[in-house]
């Protein structure tokens, strides 16, 4: 019995690797090997066509010390991150909290917030140039119907970003909806006898919908931070990272390094610190999750 | 008692139609470059820059379609697109599928270990292994080829996808494998004929998902590609734009419209899986 117990397992076990081969084959290749080479790369000053020598610490050191543009870019995307991250959390919040009341179309208004997550490529980019295009553009004759001269966004150091920020959160529908899942798991039972009980909805929402939603809010927190850290093509497309580096962003950073510059090493130091920083930032958000975060169990 | 119902109602009704103007006024907000994108596409290029701008455009010309599509090589990036996001597709629905059966069905001392190194790729910024897959590819004789953009999806299909095919494979009772075992199929005809078929909506689900996502991808194109006859839709109309900048708006969005319109209707046509794998996102623990 024992033995055919192990025939069985055996076979299961040859089966699970059988199956689960090609995720294996491309974690090797694809994550596993360029990870470690990466690695490498740190203490090389390799190029394009894979030749260079070993550097030591040199990459670090230029980073922390001889390069103006590093700082330059991470202070850009920690902005993006500070101001886009919350701003999209409390609109994804309060436009779910709008549609998780018993109204008809529903259906409608979800896709008409999915639908900018959904095209959000170069094309829909394009459009926010014109959007945004300090003379004809749209939201600076909106503007100016209330007597308002809007900026000129995209070349004026101080708004590039905004602007790159109001197209960020323009694109908020996948937390709706995230964020709307979560809202409709929260069972009805507890506000009728909150109901009962005589509480308003302010209460309600403070004392019932808020710390019931924190799982999916804290979710939603830690995707935008990792996805803020890696913005690109809207500011590549939009402005190039101008005016006056006001929207360099730190991934343009790694790109240009290594795809313009050809400097492979370089921008292997530059990824793996990016790496650092979002751990050590989703690491800190983690351990304040304990005092805010409420967990069923 | 009847009073305090009635003025609840009241309330309620008050409550519920001023979250309609909320609702609707941001819906608008959210719609309305798409509205902008369209009159913009119509008009001719004097109208394209006047103020106030017109919605609904004079004069109504359909040039900046015909012209904008033939100042590029449209059609080819359009081929090239298709390419790629339709092979990246079908790996990506074949291999996350694959390997989600494996690790929903078969046991073994490794099975927990490596599926949370799958979930633990998907906290890892792609940016750490850029350079070197760049130099794997460049190693290979891809670069310049659509090759890079296809064949990673041919190895797991991304563990997002597996995560969430998992989880569907494990709402189906295993009952079903075991009869379909006695009757004499193996695991691969358990696989291909029973549960797949079950779990057809998530399929579809990671489908639309991969197709919308490589259709979009701008970064990989980006890196691999370099000459114009290899260019997708994203480098294309990128490429479209820096030669004219803002000069003939009309042209680039009616060209913009053109590569939006089919991610729209496949929204369309999909939605409810759309929003089922946004759903599943797997945030309940």
């Amino acid at each position: 019995m024992k033995a055919r117990n192990n025939r069985i397992e055996i076979r299961e076990e040859k089966q699970f690797f059988l199956f689960t081969s090609p995720w294996l084959l491309g974690f090797l290749i694809f994550t596993l090997y360029p990870m470690g080479y990466s690695i490498y790369l740190v203490f090389t000053d390799m190029d394009m066509t894979g030749s260079g020598q070993f550097v030591g610490f040199d990459n670090i050191v230029r980073a922390f010390t001889q390069d103006p543009l590093f700082y330059r870019s991470l202070l850009n995307t920690l902005y993006f991150v500070l101001v886009s991250v919350p701003a999209s959390l409390l609109m994804s919040f309060l436009i779910a909290l709008l549609l998780n009341q018993k109204i008809k179309g529903v259906g409608f208004f979800r896709t008409s917030f999915y639908i900018p997550y959904i095209t959000s490529g170069v094309a829909v980019t394009l459009l926010w140039g014109w959007i945004f295009n300090a003379q004809f553009g749209f939201i600076n004759y909106f503007l100016s119907l209330f007597g308002i001269t809007g900026p000129n966004w995209l070349s004026d150091t101080k708004w590039a970003m905004p602007a790159i920020i109001i197209m960020g959160i323009w694109t908020i529908g996948n937390s709706i909806i995230i964020t709307l899942a979560g809202l409709q798991d929260i069972p009805e039972a507890l506000y009728e006898s909150a109901e009962i009980d005589g509480a308003s909805s302010l209460v309600k929402i403070t004392q019932i919908t808020l710390p019931l939603i924190t799982p999916t809010l804290y979710f939603n927190l830690v995707m935008g931070i990792i996805g803020g850290f890696q913005i690109f093509m809207q500011p590549y497309i939009l402005t190039e990272g101008g005016p006056s580096y006001s929207t360099y962003t730190y991934m343009m950073h790694i790109y240009n390094s290594g795809f313009k510059y050809n400097e492979m090493g370089y921008a292997s130091t530059l990824a793996w610190l990016l790496f650092v920083v979002i751990m050590i930032i989703t690491l800190i958000v983690n351990r304040t999750s304990r005092h805010w975060v409420y967990y069923d169990n | 008692m009847e009073a305090y119902y009635k003025s609840k109602k009241t309330s309620g009704r008050i409550k519920v139609s001023l979250s309609y103007v909320i609702l609707t006024i941001i819906a608008v907000v959210f719609i309305f470059p798409f509205i902008w994108m369209l009159s913009t596409a119509f008009k001719i290029p004097s109208e394209a820059y006047t103020l106030p701008p017109k919605i609904i455009p004079e004069t109504f010309t359909w040039d900046n379609f015909i012209q904008g599509w033939q100042y590029a090589d449209f059609t080819r990036y359009t081929w090239n697109t298709l390419i790629v996001t339709g092979l990246a597709t079908i790996g990506t629905v074949l291999s996350a599928s694959f390997v989600a059966y494996g690790f929903a069905r078969f046991k073994s001392r490794y099975s927990g270990l490596l599926f949370t190194v799958v979930l633990a790729t998907m906290m890892l910024p792609s940016q750490v292994t850029l350079v070197p897959t760049y130099l794997l590819f460049t190693k290979l004789g891809w670069l310049d080829t659509l090759m890079p953009l296809i064949v990673p999806s041919f190895f797991g299909g991304g563990a997002f996808n597996i995560f969430l095919l998992r989880q569907f494979f494990k709402t189906i009772p295993k009952d079903l494998d075991e009869a379909a075992y006695i009757d004499g199929a193996n695991a691969f005809q358990i696989y291909y004929k029973i549960l797949l078929p079950a779990i057809k909506p998530a399929l579809i689900t990671v489908g639309l998902m991969s197709i919308t996502f490589h259709w979009n991808d701008y970064m990989s194109p980006l890196i691999y590609l370099n000459s114009d006859q290899n260019f997708t839709l994203a480098i294309g109309l990128q490429f479209f734009q820096n030669s004219f900048g803002s000069s003939q708006i009309q042209m680039l969005m009616a060209v913009s419209l053109i590569t939006v319109i089919p991610v729209l209707i496949l929204f369309f046509i999909g939605q409810r899986y759309f929003i089922q794998g946004i759903t599943m996102t797997g945030i309940k623990g």
